[in-house]
């Protein structure tokens, strides 16, 4: 079980065509992420961190190269199944929280469970018990702009896990807030990761997240540059810190 | 494949009570944009019907009115109608395009929102569902009031130019069966001006509406 491939993606590669001129962003990645790790993707801007990110939740298509979610290749599904995949299988976090503006926190977190065929009863349930999990059980009637960006996430992060996915993908999820209520966040994440099993792979700038992570891929012009592990991390962050 | 397909495809469901629910509280939280592209079809509505009502009116007061009246109608010729016809062909026409215009942009602006209800799972055809209710219920209100708007201010035009005779011989069927057909016509119109902006909503991909920074 611990050593199933959630995620595995071999020789990606990704071209983007823009008038005359091909950048080519990913110049083939190879990678495996194991069920229940918890993942940072951590490079510069431009180096084709959100463009693996893309790649790997399924919301765009590698121009070569194979990418397995739960051991299928993503690139064979067609419309149906991929919203199926992002329903099921895939929660998403954003840095800027992308909630619905016009629904209410809990409708925004029963709308993915809706999508999923359940009942409205079961989904305000688990709704309700999501929301309590990540704190916000006395905010449930809210809408986003009544939220502070830590509470904002929160609900995202509810949202993410309304239909128990295998792996949450979270995009810069503390690029937006301020240290402490990121590292809420964080913590929040770790929680899930360590309480329910779900992979969490996140895409950041944020040297708080390495601390959680079990593993660390660094990601250059397009390849993957290194990939260390917790136990090799500390003595970075140290030198990073000290500078 | 296409046995899997159907099977995928019932457990991404958007069931219709919910597409309402979504569509209606979109209207509600932006009342005021909502209002001025209803706005559109309730003038378009409102001149349509008074048309409609103008002629159920006169044709009333041709069957049972007194001679006196009888004579005043008969110098309406036959030229004003047709024109009054372009006109209110004209006006739907326009009032189309405006639902068309005020959709397009209400789908810019809400590039994230979609992206968003994409990346959770929603099909190309809930997106497509969502655009068509929200129009079709600015439609169906906006031509409820255009139609009792229009038909009231030719109520009292007529009873101007005719005297209070208007209300006894009052076409009280003509109305009913006009006011249906402008709101179906008004209903119908917004969807379709809709048509072509949920479209474009429904094939964004997801990926390039999370890049889009507001």
């Amino acid at each position: 079980m611990a050593e199933e491939n959630v995620v595995r993606t071999r020789n990606v590669k990704k071209v983007f065509i823009m008038g005359n001129v091909s950048l080519e962003a990913l110049k083939g990645i190879n990678l495996e992420i194991k069920r229940g790790e918890y993942i940072s993707i951590m490079g510069p801007s431009g180096s084709g961190k959100s463009t693996l990110f893309n790649m790997i939740g399924g919301l765009d298509k590698p121009t070569d190269g194979k990418i397995y979610i739960d051991e299928v290749d993503v690139a064979q599904l067609d419309a149906y199944e991929l919203a199926w995949l992002r329903c099921r299988k895939i929660g998403y976090i954003f840095q800027s929280f992308n909630l619905i503006p016009v629904m209410t926190a809990l409708e925004n977190i029963t709308l993915p469970m809706t999508f999923a065929g359940m009942s409205t009863d079961d989904a305000i349930d688990k709704g309700v018990r999501l929301l309590t999990m990540v704190g916000l059980g006395d905010r449930i009637q809210h809408k986003p702009v009544e939220l502070s960006g830590g509470q904002q996430q929160r609900v995202a992060v509810a949202r993410a896990l309304a239909n128990d996915p295998a792996i949450i993908l979270a995009d810069e999820p503390t690029g937006n807030l301020d240290l402490k209520t990121g590292k809420e966040i964080i913590d929040l994440l770790r929680k899930m990761n360590k309480e329910q099993g779900v992979t969490i792979i996140s895409a950041t700038h944020d040297l708080k997240m390495l601390d959680v992570s079990d593993r660390v891929f660094w990601i250059r012009d397009g390849k993957v540059e290194r990939v260390e592990r917790r136990a090799d991390l500390d003595l970075n962050i140290g030198t990073v810190e000290g500078e | 494949m296409t046995d899997q397909e159907k099977k995928i495809g019932k457990q991404v469901v958007l069931p219709l009570s919910k597409a309402v629910e979504i569509s209606v509280k979109s209207i509600k939280t932006r009342l005021g944009r909502s209002m001025i592209t209803a706005s559109g079809i309730v003038l378009a509505i409102a001149f349509l019907m008074s048309i409609f009502m103008s002629a159920s009116i006169n044709k009333a007061l041709l069957e049972k009115g007194s001679l006196e009246i009888k004579v005043q109608l008969q110098n309406i010729g036959e030229e004003e109608q047709v024109k009054q016809i372009w006109l209110v062909v004209l006006s739907l026409l326009v009032c189309v395009v405006g639902i068309a215009n005020a959709m397009l942009m209400s789908v810019t602006e809400r590039y994230k929102e979609i992206g968003t209800m994409k990346c959770l799972g929603a099909l190309d055809k809930f997106i497509i569902k969502l655009f068509l209710l929200e129009s079709g219920f600015m439609g169906l209100f906006g031509s409820i009031a255009g139609a009792l708007l229009g038909g009231l201010m030719m109520t009292i035009v007529s009873s101007i130019n005719y005297g209070l005779e208007v209300f006894t011989k009052f076409p009280i069927a003509g109305f009913l069966y006009y006011f249906v057909v402008a709101v179906i016509l008004g209903t119908v119109l917004a969807v379709i001006g809709a048509i072509y902006p949920a479209y474009t909503a429904a094939k964004m991909v997801p990926a390039d509406a999370m890049r889009s920074e507001i």
